[in-house]
């Protein structure tokens, strides 16, 4: 155990906090749930790829820079620091990029990473269908084989980010005799497909981050089918895989949050009344702490060749939770202000962001898998309590 | 950076795990508890045999020269069998305390031989802090390091006085020690003295949080074991999700829990001066899981678990008591609550290790 970072580990913190510091657009962007912020947020990843900051862990080939998971830290820790924008590539950056170097063929790689690299494509996950939520292995929408096509009909629900997106990723029922997870097919749609309709959902902040996809015939070359046919599930299970280990919320983001809201305390903590306050900011600061100790000692674990093991299904709960206690600690700092939409700069500054990441944090929970259905998996493969 | 242990430091903990495994059963538990002594000399002999007595004393004593990052899966190990008998906290907090005098060139000559007979398993040294209001086993130590205002002592066994007090916890066995402070006995005072007993308080706490985790684990594992043979309404309760979840919830925070208490160690290791935080955060998220876990097990257990026949008790007890020793809850997160109320305390990602986390004049945290 060494827990100091190396002179190249420092030096690499060094040049990524130069880099950002030279290229941050310095006015926030639009969110990128509305048509302008969707572009602005497009060029920024485009900017990032220019400077091959993309994806820092994949292969130079792809436009990366091969670092290992403690740069990966590192590089999010200095983004985060940065107030660098969120990145609306995030489903194929984390989630479909790593899936594709595992089981492409050669030939989608190169169609494929390079445009998601450089923010050409942005990608939408289409998982979800109004009846398979929690219960994926539900899944009914259909892609029935046609000589060299799939034939797509049905529908996906809660797709993040679809309403502007180029391409999405997800399963659909090709062995239309199977039944749960087998016979479903990991297939890449282009949105612009002829039969697609995207139908916005407004989410709880009202803009439309998620969406509705129906499918009316459409037809997929079967070069987006990606690994075999029928062979979807074990596939997707991977990708989710990396969603819930480390990719998807990195520690930085907590830390920062907390760290904010620690200068929040300091600021108003003696026009608070509730007696919970310290002991809720207390548990924040501690909780982000341990999610990155957490959170390295997992990627030290793997850059010496070892496994994610069962026990990472305890990060989504750990984190969804910690990200509404912050942000609930945060509101009840602000006290009746709390509710204020902000508009003014004053308002800006003195409300900061607390309220639309409240809103935000809500969704923790729910979305990659709900936190009751993480603690089945805890229980059953992470303790080994009986299925039935 | 590298947050693993090395393969030796694994297998270690192996050894001593399955040592306890076979050897500390429930049974020759509650023998102790019988007990005139509440020991069984038949384990200290096994514990010295595998090295726990001198595995912290440095190797110009006869030691092993190991630090805490060596130690910590150890602790866990003996928090996980449940033993009683006090060797974590001999080892970790008296052991420590004496190297640490010796370090300072107080008294190098006593302290080298109490070291060395500490070391060939001789001489039994406890060590009291003002935090805690009595001593688990102190009756049984040849010497105490006992404290007296900022001023450290070194009393033989002779000197003290012991008043005998009952925990809820049969394995533990509570000392009030009476003693009178000399000019003969004392080997360290005013800031030397108060810098010791800081760097105490914070080995007790890490030795209570690494023990709290083993606890807890083992009291998930119990629970998690019964749960799949009770049966009601033709199935086994642990097939029902609110079971489960009871479970999973005290899954979360153990996992939560370990990293943080690795860090304490190594922090009380390379950077004592700044280790403050980092134990206290281990105490607190340690005895936070530790206690989920004993009320979340004993509910698995049903009526069973609230009787003294079942061994979960056995447990649950040490949870209850270790996670009020050398600070509860309240006094770590003051301290946390204390540090993070100054201006310049560095907080944020890039300080969580790191060089500049133990950079000696990096004062600005302090
Ligand atoms: C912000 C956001 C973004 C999202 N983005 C995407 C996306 O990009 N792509 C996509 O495909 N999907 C996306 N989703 C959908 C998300 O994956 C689902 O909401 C989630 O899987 C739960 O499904 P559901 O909403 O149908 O809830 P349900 O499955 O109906 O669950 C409702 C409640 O019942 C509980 N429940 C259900 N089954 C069980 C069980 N077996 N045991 C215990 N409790 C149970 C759940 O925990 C939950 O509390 C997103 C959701 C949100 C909120």
């Amino acid at each position: 155990m060494d827990l100091l970072y190396t002179p190249s580990q420092t030096q690499f913190r060094e040049e990524v906090r130069a880099w950002l510091a030279a290229h941050v657009p310095a006015k926030k962007l639009a969110s990128f749930d509305t048509a302008e912020g969707f572009e602005q947020h497009r060029q920024w990843e485009k900017t990032l790829a220019a400077g091959n900051w993309g994806m820092v862990t994949w292969p130079k080939e792809y436009g990366g820079r091969a670092c290992d998971l403690i740069e990966w830290l590192i590089f999010e820790e200095e983004y985060y620091r940065a107030g660098a924008p969120l990145r609306v590539n995030q489903n194929g950056i984390f989630l479909l990029g790593p899936t594709l170097m595992e089981y492409g063929t050669e030939a989608q790689k190169e169609r494929f990473i390079s445009a998601m690299a450089s923010g050409e494509e942005i990608w939408a996950q289409a998982w979800s269908e109004p009846n398979a939520g929690s219960d994926m292995a539900a899944i009914r929408c259909r892609a029935d084989r046609d000589g060299d096509d799939y034939v797509i009909n049905g529908q996906k629900i809660w797709s993040t980010r679809a309403v502007f997106a180029d391409y999405a990723f997800g399963l659909f029922r090709t062995d239309p005799e199977s039944s749960r997870h087998h016979g479903l097919s990991f297939i890449l749609v282009p949105l612009d497909s002829p039969g697609v309709t995207v139908r916005p959902i407004e989410q709880l902040n009202g803009l439309p981050g998620f969406a509705e996809i129906f499918f009316d015939d459409v037809r997929v070359s079967d070069f987006n089918l990606l690994g075999g046919e029928n062979q979807g599930w074990q596939i997707a299970m991977s990708t989710a895989g990396f969603e819930r280990g480390l990719m998807l919320r990195s520690p930085a983001r907590f830390q920062q949050a907390s760290r904010r809201l620690v200068e929040l305390y300091r600021k108003r903590r003696n026009d608070i009344l509730d007696l919970s306050i310290e002991d809720s900011v207390v548990r924040c600061y501690m909780d982000a702490e341990a999610y990155a100790l957490s959170t390295y000692q997992t990627a030290s674990r793997l850059v010496a060749g070892g496994h994610i093991g069962a026990e990472s299904s305890c990060n989504k709960i750990f984190w969804s939770e910690l990200d509404i206690r912050i942000h609930e600690t945060a509101l009840s700092l602000l006290g009746a202000r709390a509710e204020i939409e902000p508009e003014t700069a004053e308002d800006h500054a003195e409300l900061g962001t607390w309220l639309d990441g409240f809103l935000f944090s809500q969704s923790g929970p729910i979305y990659a898998g709900t936190n009751e259905i993480q603690r089945n998996i805890i229980a059953e493969r992470m303790l080994g309590m009986p299925r039935k | 950076m590298d947050f693993t242990f090395t393969d030796d430091q694994l297998a270690f903990r192996d050894s001593v795990g399955s040592m306890l495994e076979n050897e500390v059963t429930t049974a020759s538990i509650r023998e102790r508890w019988t007990g005139d002594s509440g020991e069984n000399g038949d384990m200290l002999n096994m514990l010295n045999e595998m090295g726990m007595n001198s595995l912290l004393v440095p190797e110009s004593c006869g030691g092993l020269g190991m630090d805490l990052v060596d130690f910590v899966l150890l602790a866990d190990a003996c928090g996980k069998a449940a033993l009683p008998e006090s060797i974590v906290e001999d080892a970790v907090v008296a052991g420590g305390l004496l190297s640490d005098l010796l370090a300072s060139g107080q008294h190098t000559d006593q302290v080298q031989e109490l070291l060395g007979g500490v070391a060939a398993g001789d001489i039994r040294v406890g060590c009291a802090h003002i935090i805690n209001p009595y001593s688990n086993f102190a009756h049984r130590k040849d010497w105490m390091l006992l404290a007296n205002g900022n001023d450290v002592h070194l009393v033989p066994k002779s000197d003290l006085k012991f008043t005998a007090l009952k925990s809820v916890d049969p394995s533990r066995r509570l000392q009030k020690v009476d003693w009178a402070p000399s000019r003969k006995t004392r080997v360290a005072e005013g800031e030397v003295g108060a810098g010791l007993q800081r760097a105490t308080l914070n080995r007790g706490a890490l030795a209570a949080a690494a023990q709290l985790l083993g606890l807890a684990q083992a009291m998930v594992q119990q629970a998690v074991d019964y749960s799949a043979t009770r049966e009601q309404f033709g199935k086994a309760i642990g097939t029902n999700q609110a079971v489960k979840h009871l479970m999973a919830d005290c899954a979360v925070q153990i996992e939560f829990a370990k990293p943080v208490v690795y860090r304490a160690a190594y922090t009380v290791g390379v950077a004592p001066q700044r280790a403050d935080w980092a134990v206290s955060h281990a105490k607190t998220a340690a005895g936070s899981a530790a206690e989920l876990s004993a009320r979340n097990a004993t509910q698995v257990h049903g009526a069973m678990g609230y009787t003294w026949e079942c061994d979960l008790h056995i447990w649950v007890k040490r949870a209850w008591a270790l996670a009020k020793e050398w600070g509860d809850a309240g006094f770590h997160k003051n301290r946390i609550h204390e540090w993070l109320l100054q201006p310049n305390a560095l907080l944020g990602p890039e300080f969580t290790f790191g060089k500049r986390y133990i950079d000696h004049s990096d004062s600005a945290a302090a």
